[in-house]
């Protein structure tokens, strides 16, 4: 069944959509991740526009993301507290990263520029995540008991401390304010939510515990996708609320899938499957920019029509 | 002056003793949430006063999508990856072009009017221009006709135009689903031995409808509440297909 996109201006199968929506919505349950940095790719290959598909990936990342979050609530694996401290500086971060992303865009290099950072980020986090969990299993296996995380000592060296009680931390406030800066400086240029930075981040660098970064993470990025997506709808009018429902309806019934699965895996094997995700993303990325392209020309519109 | 005079002059006699009339099977194309693509019929008759002259008759019909400025970029290898380098911006290229023939183009049209009328595609973009600066403008304008021609926006299609009793004629031009809004401007010639004897134009209005209209101009004059909106019911689905999924599990 075809069906016309308002805003993307282009006609395509409403299931190809749904069918989209679901895989990467288990993915999202799964992980914790809001999947836009598998679906934002897919979507350029079915054939909406890059801007549109970057604008309506944000919005639909806000509702897959709404179930996963609820289901998290309801399992009290959500640190609202961590959450928020996160937020701040992910709210700072989005506004900040549409900056530097509208700069770029007025160089004419801002394509390559998002699929280096997918290359870097995605190599960098799947290989580290990959051989961690690697270790990790093959400790299990040898019946050593693992040993607990080191606690960084910088970290807790720097003021304002804050004690995190779900998390059963007790930190400064400045090193979860500085990682959701980057991740929404990242999540506006590369167009996703950010929760495969994150979710990594709050593991190994501020030592939370794996059953509530996926909750915690999915609240974050809820608040700033929904700021992402009103800043693409007021300045680039590029949300296509028609791509975003079909998206999202399947997204969201594949999260609920996602989020049980997720509860029958253990942590490790969670994370070695998200690693070798990354990887192949990655690796994908990074063939398509070595290898001569077939046409080495391309048509697009003259910005700022 | 003198030349385009009697360029003129002769067009202008021959154009007196034949004429198109045309019918066309729509002459507006609405997009709705459905569209997939449009056929239309473009049909039609030449009308004569005197007997029919001599010389092959041909017919050509043309439709031409609105233009917008467009970039072309090229690839090159940098340090082993391959990035664009140089762009050039093209203005006056239709975003959609057809043209459909009752012969091989080249048989029911002389280079001369085909210049003149800008009939087929690479003499339609020879007006596009490209700026001074730019050293090969010809390869750049040469990918654009490329990409759109295999994208399947740029057609040529010979022998599609049936002609009866060298009176009357139609043809079918299929529009893609991809259509850029605005008027598709239609020409239809008549031909006398690759001469063009007479022609004909009109405009096929292509806009979107309803719930597609709807959404289209409160993205653009209403942008804040159209995000609120987009917002509101990505989460109402969200929550809803949350509560219905544990509901069925209970």
């Amino acid at each position: 069944m075809q069906i016309y996109l308002p805003i993307a201006e282009v006609s395509v199968n409403a299931f190809l959509l749904l069918g989209l929506g679901g895989m990467v919505g288990v993915l999202s349950g799964m992980f914790g991740v809001g999947g836009g940095f598998l679906m934002t790719p897919l979507l350029f290959f079915i054939g909406i526009p890059p801007a549109v598909a970057v604008a309506t990936e944000a919005n639909q990342i806000v509702a897959s993301s709404f179930s996963g979050v609820l289901a998290h609530l309801r399992r009290k694996t959500v640190d609202l507290k961590m959450g928020t401290v996160l937020l701040i500086g992910g709210l700072i971060g989005a506004a900040l990263g549409v900056l530097i992303f509208n700069y770029l865009k007025s160089l004419g290099q801002v394509d390559l520029l998002v699929r280096l950072c997918y290359v870097v980020f995605l190599g960098v986090i799947g290989g580290l995540m990959f051989i961690e969990s690697l270790n990790a299993i093959r400790k299990t296996a040898k019946g050593t008991v693992m040993p607990t995380r080191k606690k960084h000592g910088w970290i807790h060296k720097l003021p304002f401390k804050m004690r995190f009680r779900v998390s059963g931390l007790y930190i400064s406030v400045i090193p979860p304010l500085l990682v959701g800066l980057s991740v929404g400086i990242l999540a506006a240029i590369m167009g996703v939510g950010g929760g495969f930075i994150m979710v990594p981040a709050m593991i190994y660098l501020l030592g939370m515990p794996t059953k509530v970064v996926v909750g915690t993470s999915l609240f974050q990025i809820i608040f700033v996708t929904a700021f992402t997506t009103m800043l693409h709808a007021t300045t680039n009018y590029t949300v296509d609320v028609v791509l975003a429902v079909l998206l999202l309806v399947g997204g969201v019934i594949g999260a609920q899938v996602g989020t049980r699965i997720g509860v029958r895996m253990k942590a490790e094997q969670l994370r070695i499957l998200l690693a070798l995700m990354v990887l192949a993303v990655c690796g994908k990325l990074a063939f398509d920019l070595l290898v001569t392209p077939s046409e080495l020309f391309s048509v697009g519109a003259v910005e700022g029509h | 002056m003198l030349r385009w005079l009697m360029i003129t002059l002769l067009f202008a006699l021959p154009a007196k003793a034949e004429e198109v009339v045309l019918g066309l099977s729509q002459d507006e194309v609405a997009i709705t949430t459905s569209f997939d693509g449009s056929e239309i019929l473009i049909f039609g008759a030449v009308k004569r006063e005197a007997p029919v002259p001599e010389g092959e008759l041909g017919v050509i019909v043309t439709i031409a999508g609105p233009s917008e400025p467009v970039t072309v970029r090229r690839k090159e290898r940098r340090f082993g990856i391959w990035v664009n380098t140089d762009s050039v911006e093209l203005d006056g290229a239709p975003s959609y072009y057809a043209v459909a023939t009752s012969a091989p183009l080249d048989d029911v049209l002389g280079i001369r009017d085909n210049l003149e009328h800008k009939v087929s595609v690479p003499s339609m973009l020879r007006g596009v221009e490209a700026p001074s600066t730019v050293l090969d403008a010809s390869a750049y304008v040469a990918a654009l006709i490329r990409i759109n021609t295999n994208a399947g926006t740029y057609q040529l299609l010979e022998n599609k135009v049936v002609v009866d009793q060298d009176t009357l004629f139609r043809t079918r031009i299929r529009l893609p689903a991809a259509l850029t809004e605005g008027a598709y401007e239609t020409r239809i010639f008549l031909t006398r031995d690759s001469r063009v004897v007479a022609s004909y134009e009109t405009t096929i209005d292509v806009r979107k409808v309803g719930l597609e209209r709807w959404l289209f101009t409160l993205s653009r004059e209403n942008p804040f509440w159209y995000g609120l909106m987009s917002l509101a019911i990505a989460i109402a689905a969200g929550w809803g297909a949350s509560a219905a999924f544990s509901l069925i599990r209970n």
